[in-house]
């Protein structure tokens, strides 16, 4: 098939754009899943959307293609451009300008044949005009009922089809500002297209825009949780490129604002327990049948959360709670470690011995999510205990490599 | 679904093609413009002949157009739900106090249905009417261009006073909590909203001089990475937001450069010690040594 800048299915272009922001360091010849063909297709297709955002650099493996973006300047997710690249016929395209502008028109609701003359009536402006057959428009109908553009309304045995009426655009600055922070933006940012040119107030820091390549699973996973529904689910592991299929009831979407990542909880008949599955690794969802256990798998999950640092619903040591706790040493002049440890101690608590002393303890599920915050306090840790040893023994072999690292397992001089 | 046609550029750029053309017969270089502003680089090259070759039957040979009514499309049924969803976040009010009423959809997501679970717990609180009352006028200034005299608490917990020709506000995900850029006479051109205690126009002329505009100081650190317990992974998501590049250096190790602002460096620093001995910092000296200070510091402390 020709090369085209559009594209039907958003998988084929999910990969490499993953592949592209966030490694960044692959040549053509290591990008082994899909042909050279479909690998040049897809860089064009990215420069297309992307422009200078996408970057190369020469190596002596070839040619390395990345994207680099500065969220904190860019003022809205350049990758929302490829939510806005779906391939559409010629007749696609014709019939809905066509279609607008007949309900922009009419002052009552058209039935089939109606509106099937008007689009005829419109077409026959050109030498060699389209020919629309009833089922096709009919069809396009069924979809823009189905989008929630057009409504039926019954008179007699026969279907009418009308517009709903025009809402006014929300806030220009709101539209900025949820776009960009709350889940399935690119929503928003298709609001933002309908508006008129303006000044945009917003910049965002620590902003991760990754999520917004999986913002059709992410979507789909509302609805099913929306109805309460099971869903089927494709997922792969990207270490041997399996994939496979499971079954599970959707209970809540956590997000990660500190690592990028999001999570779907679910509940997994298989193994009978509440699991979190990355999003980024699921590649299709099914929406099934209503979960008449629901509402009680979700009043579960949020018994459990007290005890989630994060995701994990279970450790490695096997017991059902791991404990944790040290204590961190801090001079007259640095009052702000207590503070810090107030507001990121989520489920734990934080006491304070004396002025210089603050100590955190935690009993939650997998203790082993929390290694890679306690080490942010490293050079005021004074006192460390995990009930897991195993756990409690790397934390401390980590450290001593570190160390190591630096040169400085004997002197102690920069 | 999300996907569709219907929100596609090329559906926008047709939209506006079809505006120009409804007023005056277009011309091919106004097209052109048009395709360019609204739709992606090579959208041209399909685009113009589409529509003069009369595939797309819309335009007529002297560039008029058989639509009658300038293009517009009512919200779809995904877009309403995700605007209710979005009226049930209690930021919502930070823009208007009216609530979005769509009372015949459903929201696409709940707070049930969604959470974050690594935010900071002191964010701002949007609950507070005179906190929304400071965005507001922050907001009017930033767009009609006035100064703002305002007195808040520096981190000392003392009110200070400053004067700030407001630029635009940045808001952190992980802290919960705007800022206020701006230039200004003061050194200090950022403010916290939430450490605001008054904020109102400033009556009198107030002039700044390009001196005055908050610089950034752009910095860079290089470091290595080792592949253990996927670190490769965690490594590159958990810097994606910043500009950077990543190199293989063999089988397992990886050189990473993250550029980023001078006035974030303590936060990376710590950010680069929660990997652990998975990253090694190996540029510049003056980082290797924030790095070696806190260990040999960590190594006085016993542990």
């Amino acid at each position: 098939m020709a090369y085209s800048e559009v594209v039907k299915n958003f998988n084929c272009i999910r990969d490499y754009m993953r592949e592209f922001y966030v490694y960044g360091f692959k040549s053509r010849n290591e990008y082994t899943r899909k042909s050279g063909r479909s690998y040049d297709d897809e860089r064009r297709r990215l420069e297309s959307w992307l422009g200078d955002y996408m970057q190369f650099r020469q190596t002596q493996d070839g040619k390395n293609v990345f994207i680099s973006i500065d969220s904190r300047i860019s003022r809205h997710n350049p990758l929302y451009k490829a939510w806005k690249a779906k391939s559409f016929t010629d007749g696609d395209i014709t019939l809905h300008f066509i279609l607008m502008d007949i309900f922009a028109s009419a002052e009552q609701a058209l039935n089939i044949n109606e509106i099937t003359a008007e689009v005829d009536r419109y077409v026959s402006a050109f030498s060699e005009p389209r020919i629309f057959d009833v089922s096709t428009v009919r069809k396009k109908l069924k979809e823009y009922v189905t989008e929630g553009i057009l409504v039926t309304e019954k008179q007699g045995k026969v279907l009418y089809y009308r517009t709903i009426e025009e809402n006014t655009l929300p806030d220009a600055d709101m539209l900025d500002y949820f776009s960009e922070i709350a889940p399935c933006g690119v929503i928003g940012s298709f609001l933002l297209d309908k508006q008129s040119k303006h000044k945009e107030m917003f910049a965002f820091k620590h902003h991760y825009i990754t999520g917004a390549i999986d913002s059709e699973i992410v979507c789909l996973l509302f609805m099913a949780m929306s109805e309460k529904k099971t869903i089927t689910m494709e997922t792969i592991n990207r270490r041997n490129d399996c994939v496979l299929e499971k079954a599970v009831v959707p209970l809540r979407i956590m997000d990660s604002v500190q690592s990028g990542r999001q999570y779907l909880m679910a509940y997994f008949p298989m193994y009978n327990r509440i699991s979190s599955f990355r999003i980024d690794n699921i590649i299709s969802v099914k929406i099934n049948e209503e979960s008449p256990q629901f509402d009680e798998l979700r009043e579960k999950l949020n018994g459990m959360l007290p005890y989630m640092w994060g995701i994990s619903t279970q450790g490695r040591s096997g017991q059902r709670m791991e404990h944790v706790e040290f204590t961190v040493h801090y001079n007259d002049y640095e009052q702000h470690i207590h503070k810090r440890l107030e507001r990121e101690r989520r489920c734990g608590t934080v006491e304070k011995i004396d002025n210089n002393t603050s100590r955190f303890t935690a009993d939650i599920f997998d203790a082993s999510e929390m290694i890679p915050w306690i080490r942010t306090f490293i050079c005021r840790i004074t006192d460390i205990h995990f009930s897991d040893s195993e756990l409690e023994n790397q934390f401390r072999g980590d450290i001593e490599k570190m160390y190591q690292m630096y040169g400085l397992e004997g002197g102690e001089r920069i | 679904m999300i996907f569709s046609e219907l929100y596609s550029a090329y559906y926008n750029a047709v939209t506006e093609i079809l505006k120009a053309a409804i007023d005056h017969p277009l011309q091919k270089n106004e097209l052109r413009k048009i395709v360019e502003k609204h739709a992606f680089a090579e959208s041209i090259l399909n685009i113009e002949p589409a529509l003069y070759e009369e595939r797309w039957q819309l335009i007529k040979p002297g560039g008029t157009t058989i639509i009658q009514n300038e293009p517009s499309m009512p919200l779809t049924l995904i877009q309403k739900r995700w605007l209710k969803a979005v009226s049930l976040d209690p930021r919502i009010r930070l823009f208007q106090d009216e609530p979005i009423r769509f009372p015949d959809v459903e929201p696409l997501f709940t707070p049930d249905d969604y959470s974050i679970f690594d935010r900071y717990s002191d964010g701002d609180d949007y609950g507070d009417e005179a906190y929304r009352a400071n965005f507001k006028l922050i907001l009017d200034a930033i767009r009609n261009r006035y100064p703002l005299s305002i007195a808040m608490d520096n981190h000392k917990g003392k009110q200070i006073q400053t004067v700030l020709l407001p630029e635009y506000l940045e808001y952190s995900e992980k802290d919960d909590k705007f800022r206020l850029i701006g230039s200004g006479r003061q050194l200090d051109r950022t403010v916290n909203l939430g450490r605001i205690k008054k904020c109102e126009k400033y009556i009198g002329d107030y002039h700044i001089s390009p001196k005055h505009k908050k610089v950034k100081q752009p910095e860079s650190v290089v470091f290595e990475l080792v592949d253990r317990r996927n670190a490769l992974e965690r490594v590159l998501l958990h810097f994606a937001h910043f500009e950077k590049q990543a190199e293989k250096i063999d089988d397992v190790r990886y050189k990473v450069t993250i550029h980023y602002d001078k006035d974030d460096e303590t936060e990376l620093v710590i950010r680069i010690l929660s990997f652990g001995p998975m990253v090694k910092v190996v540029a510049p000296v003056h980082f290797i040594n924030l790095i070696k200070e806190r260990l040999i510091r960590q190594k006085s402390c016993g542990q």
